[in-house]
């Protein structure tokens, strides 16, 4: 098991947002946690990336439960750490490419902890084969790109840390349809060139098509879990989040 | 006004804006990454100024009068450099006692601001009550000499002044575009949420940007007290706020901003003066100066709110 998160209990303030949920991810999956605004999702992948409790600004904090990467616990660890020790990028919710920054400087940024300049130059080039819109742009600034633009420099960033494991944070929000569809076609081959993904999504439609396995989020509680078919065919899930 | 005098003071207001803009890129590099408005840092620069003046001092003492005396430029370099070093590790210190523990326990800015005039208030009771009120002649430590080009004069260290400045701002600038710890810096200064998950240890960042801030004040209040000969412990405080204020009319956050308000103050003050001294405009006595300046900082901000340089930030989504 790559990553197990157990009974994992988040709060902010007096409010608790996630109730104690566990949950893995295997070497080499695609997993999805799917789920409606405020469920928690965007809480769980920060609290693994170590926002919560580091970013003072998002005010939440770690009361119980454990994060274990390849067998140590992740809550001792900086949230530096989880990307430069660990190998755990994030794609976060609404991008936040830095847009003072040019593309390119942006891609460099997420090599500060990376010593091997030979893999930096050839993950460039893998970046900029997979999107050639960031090579054409690489020198404007973050904050010129469109928004299907700046997801792609957002899953780039990602991928020049080069991390095992990518979380992304509801990589289809405010794209159209086919950019949307291209982004999903992109993670796939992404994992099938060996990165493990942490995927949520308020798209469950698209997330199930993509993923492997998934878990189903409910106010901070994992309610439901089962292979992506498994999700797709439930008639809850059906109802709840496929609209009918 | 004949060019010959306009051309000198135009010198002055280089070596006047220097002095501002160096301290005014401390404010702006950690109002950028912290959003905090370091009140403090007036007051790191009479610390540099001080430190500066026991480096030279103890310097001087050495072999003095044998053969064994320092070169006259080794000790200028080597009172810079521990100067600047020193200052730094005073800078740091306070971000690391005072102003993280508050960070990270998420306090609102409000206590930040305040804690960082309390530090200020501190450093400067510290030097008054540990060196007494008696002001420190800095000493000389390269002969003043005085040149005269077609009318115009002026001494070898304005010259260093500027030229060292000019020479540190382009280099901080680059520094800001080409390495990674400066890339990380203004990424942070746009978003904080998202630095770590790039790998970058953000409070090293944060640390880097003390060292920074901390040091080009020490260099300011070296030149300062190698021009002006007069050190007191409250030296900082009056040129710490016209430096913020340079900092702010030039767009707070942005180091373009800080270079040029602070030598667009330096202008002001030097011109208004220097207007007074031109048939017609004698009513304009010097202690005008501060008056007219700030009226016209207050005119420019009123019509760019967020500075010369500073834009409202946005975010697409």
């Amino acid at each position: 098991m790559l990553l197990e998160v157990k009974d994992l209990r988040v709060n902010y303030g007096n409010i608790e947002a996630l109730h104690g949920i566990s949950f893995s991810v295997d070497e080499g999956e695609i997993v999805t946690l799917i789920g409606a605004n405020g469920a928690g999702k965007s809480t769980t992948l920060m609290t693994i990336s170590r926002q919560i409790p580091h970013v003072a600004e998002l005010g939440g904090k770690v009361i119980g439960g454990s994060i274990i990467y390849q067998g140590e616990d992740l809550l001792q660890y900086e949230p530096h750490q989880v990307v430069s020790k660990f190998g755990i990028s994030q794609v976060p919710e609404g991008r936040r490419i830095f847009g003072n920054l040019s593309v390119l400087e942006n891609l460099m940024l997420a090599t500060y902890a990376r010593k091997d300049k030979a893999q930096v130059r050839k993950d460039l080039k893998r970046v900029f084969e997979i999107f050639p819109r960031l090579e054409e742009r690489k020198h404007q600034r973050g904050e010129t790109l469109s928004g299907g633009e700046q997801q792609m420099l957002a899953v780039g960033r990602a991928l020049m840390t080069r991390g095992r494991l990518m979380l992304l944070d509801e990589p289809s929000m405010g794209l159209a349809p086919v950019l949307v569809r291209d982004i999903f076609e992109t993670l796939k081959e992404i994992n099938a060139q060996g990165t493990t993904i942490l995927l949520v999504e308020q798209n469950a439609n698209m997330a199930l098509k993509l993923a492997h396995r998934g878990y189903v989020l409910e106010t901070g509680n994992i309610v439901l879990e089962g292979t992506a078919a498994e999700l797709a065919a439930n008639p809850e899930v059906k109802k709840a989040y496929l609209g009918g | 006004m004949t060019l010959g005098i306009f051309l000198q003071h135009l010198l002055n207001a280089m070596q006047w804006g220097s002095f501002y803009a160096l301290i005014a890129l401390g404010y702006t590099m950690v109002y950028g990454v912290l959003l905090l408005i370091n009140f403090a840092h007036g007051d790191i620069f009479m610390v540099g100024a001080y430190i500066g003046f026991f480096i030279a001092t103890f310097l001087l003492g050495l072999g003095a009068g044998t053969a064994l005396a320092l070169p006259s430029w080794v000790i200028l370099a080597l009172t810079i450099l521990g100067s600047m070093i020193l200052t730094a590790g005073v800078g740091v210190t306070i971000e690391r006692v005072a102003y993280r523990p508050l960070r990270e326990r998420g306090a609102n800015r409000l206590y930040l601001v305040i804690t960082a005039l309390m530090i200020g208030l501190f450093l400067e009771y510290l030097n008054l009550s540990t060196l007494g009120a008696a002001d420190r002649g800095f000493p000389e430590l390269i002969p003043t000499q005085v040149y005269t080009v077609g009318g115009v004069s002026f001494t070898n260290i304005k010259l260093i002044v500027i030229g060292l400045s000019v020479v540190v701002m382009i280099g901080l600038e680059m520094f800001l575009r080409r390495t990674k710890i400066g890339i990380a810096m203004r990424a942070i200064s746009y978003d904080k949420v998202a630095v770590p998950l790039m790998g970058v240890p953000v409070n090293t960042i944060i640390a880097a940007t003390f060292v920074i801030g901390s040091s080009l004040a020490a260099l300011a209040g070296i030149m300062y007290g190698s021009a002006y000969h007069v050190l007191s412990f409250d030296m900082g405080i009056l040129i710490g706020w016209k430096a913020f204020i340079a900092a702010v009319v030039g767009g707070i956050g942005e180091i373009r901003g800080a270079m040029v308000g602070g030598f667009l103050l330096g202008f002001i003050e030097i011109f208004v003066v220097a207007l007074g001294q031109v048939p017609g405009f004698e009513w304009l006595s010097s202690t005008y100066r501060d008056l007219v300046s700030f009226t016209i900082l207050l005119v420019i901000l009123t019509i760019r709110p967020t500075g010369i340089f500073g834009v409202a930030r946005r975010q697409k989504i």
